[in-house]
């Protein structure tokens, strides 16, 4: 063991976990294996699944269900079944069941936090004080927006069952920017999320029944991009909303053309970081750590190009440097880390093969 | 990258005295800072953004953190940084020699024995008080080691003639006094009257003779942080040992954005000409976790070699009863109430 005495040497942080009984309890509770999340309760779990892994150790988390076309077909029956008595609600009720979810989000927050920092390897840190308060807040925000329904948008009507299909990098969060909207409008929901990282959601839709939504007015459905493609394409699903990469909203474009269905695509960017002579050289490079290396850099709006005024050029690249060897790389559930894991391998890879390529392309790597 | 910050900062390894087995970085002596000429150009090109000082401030306590004996361990060397500090109009010669006697023996033996921490050197960075205190607290801190620091410029204000303010700075160097508080004139920073406070700040340090010099801006009352910084390099360029945010008797004193605001002109004075300056917060400093996010600011903007006496203090007379507790808690597992322990 680590002394006092040696310590008070070298001053080193040391380790500083976040308990993670409570997840484990809950994986265990469902047998580490989940169906989907239907009409108010959890299909079995059938042999067509696949693994979840924590992208920190490797280690099987849980199997989830790989959703066929009937999977989502029976998903997006139940919540057809559920819109009218949603609808039919006032938007004040509707409203009531918002701040519950948002309540019930900050009973459980800790839960949330160590299970989204498990399944996606980021850190404890980002989910702790950025994901699951942010989302909270999102359900609160749009629950007063449902009681404003009717005075702000006269003559609107919910316009049915949403399809939605979200991405790895703030799992918990893009479900509630896409599901807390929905729900407010009067809509009922269908949502896949992201193979990677499915298990927040599944937890979100057991406790969200549990504080009494009704059931059949979110329904999770979980598996790869063929799942997501069955139910874009699904005839009962009268809007899609999506948020993923470019290339995967050209495609859903192409197959929803003509259906009649509305659609709302959020998709990637390559966002420039800009720093002029006369600003705060220190306080710039902050803002370069926050836009580049938050949630490993898996931002859709990343500040992934850093365009710098000439004459400020050398200084500031010294000072990127310096601040760089001051960020932490560690453990997920370590309160105290910069930088958790990537959330695949595949993904790693991928960031390795671009790294790779632009040095065959002549940029010289630097790291701390 | 690599798992944790370490700098390769001038350090050696000595083993400790007295039978311990605990290993004690020692490190390197440092140059005194000789002070260059001022260049006010330099001076006009700081800015410091307000914004994002505040981002930086609010989200590093949240990112670092300290548990079990990492924690006990950090707040014992905070016990070691503190100057141990008693400004009250109300001072007598008796409360001075208490203080003393708790800079000497700042944590209970006991506590230090379960901790394993006996062998360890603590005891307080220094004892500061008013001039006429100087005297006692030399006589009762003698053969500590621990050095008296003096706020020796008509503290809190410093607004008497400059004559009166050396003469008083001469007497308690006189004294014995070790270290020199000295408080700036406030309204040369607001009228940017950069040369007169390079002059003042050079008049005093060159009065000091040996003893080192703190620099105390008085933040609270320098209106922003781009002042602060501002200041702050005027006054390292005059010869500064330390810069050192407040009297402690401003209505605002030591923020975690403006400290940010006077380490990094620390850094950028060392980056130009290699010297290393220390940097005293003061004044509203009270529970050990500011304490560690203070520490954690240091290692994570100036390095490791920041997080020792010579070039860190922490001006405080009430921080040590919330570090005691949490001391004993870390022991005992339980809490004492403030009042159980001797200070203040």
């Amino acid at each position: 063991m680590t002394t006092v005495a040696e310590i008070f040497s070298t001053m080193a942080y040391g380790p500083a976990p976040e308990g993670d009984a409570e997840a484990r309890a809950w994986l265990a509770a469902h047998g580490a294996a989940f169906g989907h999340f239907v009409n108010g309760r959890f299909t079995a779990a059938g042999a067509a699944s696949f693994e979840t892994r924590e992208p920190a150790t490797g280690r099987v988390l849980a199997r989830s269900a790989q959703g066929s076309a009937a999977d989502v077909a029976a998903a997006v029956a139940a919540a057809g079944a559920a819109l009218p008595a949603w609808q039919a609600l006032s938007g004040h009720e509707r409203a009531r069941h918002l701040y519950a979810l948002a309540r019930m989000v900050q009973r459980h927050s800790r839960l949330f936090a160590v299970v989204e920092a498990l399944d996606n390897g980021k850190s404890i840190r980002e989910t702790r004080d950025l994901d699951v308060p942010l989302v909270a807040r999102h359900f609160t925000h749009h629950a007063g927006w449902a009681q404003l329904l009717e005075a702000e948008f006269p003559g609107h009507e919910a316009v049915g069952v949403v399809g939605q299909v979200i991405p790895w990098n703030f799992p918990l969060l893009m479900l509630a920017w896409k599901v807390a909207p929905a729900l407010a409008a009067g809509c009922t929901v269908v949502l896949k999320p992201a193979e990677y990282t499915s298990l927040t959601a599944l937890l979100f839709a057991e406790l969200a029944h549990a504080a009494g939504l009704p059931a059949g007015v979110l329904n999770i459905v979980t598996g790869d991009g063929r799942t997501g493609a069955a139910l874009v394409e699904h005839p009962g699903v009268a809007k899609v909303a999506v948020t993923g990469s470019t290339e995967v909203g050209r495609v859903i474009r192409t197959a929803i053309a003509g259906s009649g269905k509305a659609l709302t695509l959020e998709l990637g960017g390559k966002s420039p970081f800009l720093v002029f002579e006369d600003a705060d050289l220190d306080g710039a490079v902050e803002g370069v750590v926050d836009a580049i290396w938050f949630n490993q850099g898996q931002v859709c709006c990343a500040g992934s190009r850093l365009l710098v005024q000439e004459s400020v050029h050398d200084a500031f690249v010294a000072k990127l440097r310096a601040r760089m060897e001051t960020l932490r790389v560690g453990g997920p559930l370590d309160k105290a880390v910069d930088m958790g894991a990537i959330v695949d391998p595949v993904q790693r890879d991928r960031i390795a093969g671009l790294v790779a390529q632009g040095e065959a392309q002549g940029a010289t790597r630097w790291q701390p | 990258m690599r798992p944790s910050a370490g700098t390769g900062t001038a350090a050696r390894v000595a083993p400790a005295d007295a039978g311990g087995t605990a290993l004690v970085h020692v490190p390197a002596p440092l140059v005194r800072n000789p002070g260059e000429p001022l260049d006010l150009a330099a001076v006009r090109a700081i800015r410091v953004n307000r914004s994002a000082a505040e981002r930086r401030a609010a989200t590093l306590p949240a990112r670092r953190t300290v548990k079990k004996q990492w924690q006990a361990a950090w707040l014992l060397k905070a016990v070691t940084l503190m100057d141990l500090t008693t400004l009250q109009g109300d001072d007598t010669p008796a409360n001075v020699r208490r203080l003393c006697a708790k800079a000497r023996q700042p944590v209970r033996p006991d506590l230090l024995e379960a901790m394993g921490a006996s062998a360890l050197p603590i005891r307080a960075g220094a004892v500061c008080v008013y001039h006429p205190f100087v005297a006692a607290a030399v006589d009762a801190l003698r053969g500590s080691g621990i050095p008296v620091a003096a706020v020796s410029t008509a503290f809190p204000s410093g607004l008497a003639p400059m004559a009166t303010r050396l003469a008083e700075v001469r007497a308690s160097v006189a004294d014995g006094a070790a270290e020199i508080d000295m408080v700036i004139t406030r309204g040369l920073v607001l009228r940017g009257e950069w040369q007169a406070l390079y002059d003042e700040v050079a008049a005093v340090r060159a009065t000091c003779g040996e003893a080192h010099l703190k620099v105390i801006l008085g933040t609270g009352e320098l209106a922003t942080l781009t002042n602060i910084a501002r200041a702050s390099w005027v006054a390292m360029q005059a010869g500064a040992d330390f810069i050192k945010t407040s009297t402690g008797k401003e209505s605002v004193n030591a923020t975690l954005p403006v400290s940010l605001a006077m380490v990094r002109m620390i850094r950028a004075y060392r980056e130009r000409s290699g010297v290393l300056v220390g940097y005293k917060p003061a004044g509203g400093i009270r529970t050990a976790k500011q304490a560690l996010d203070y520490l954690a600011l240091m290692k994570e903007e100036l390095g490791d070699r920041w997080l020792a006496p010579d070039l860190f203090r922490f001006g405080a007379s009430a921080l040590l009863t919330d570090v005691e507790r949490q001391l004993e808690h870390f022991v005992t597992g339980r809490y004492a109430a403030a009042h159980r322990m001797p200070m203040p």
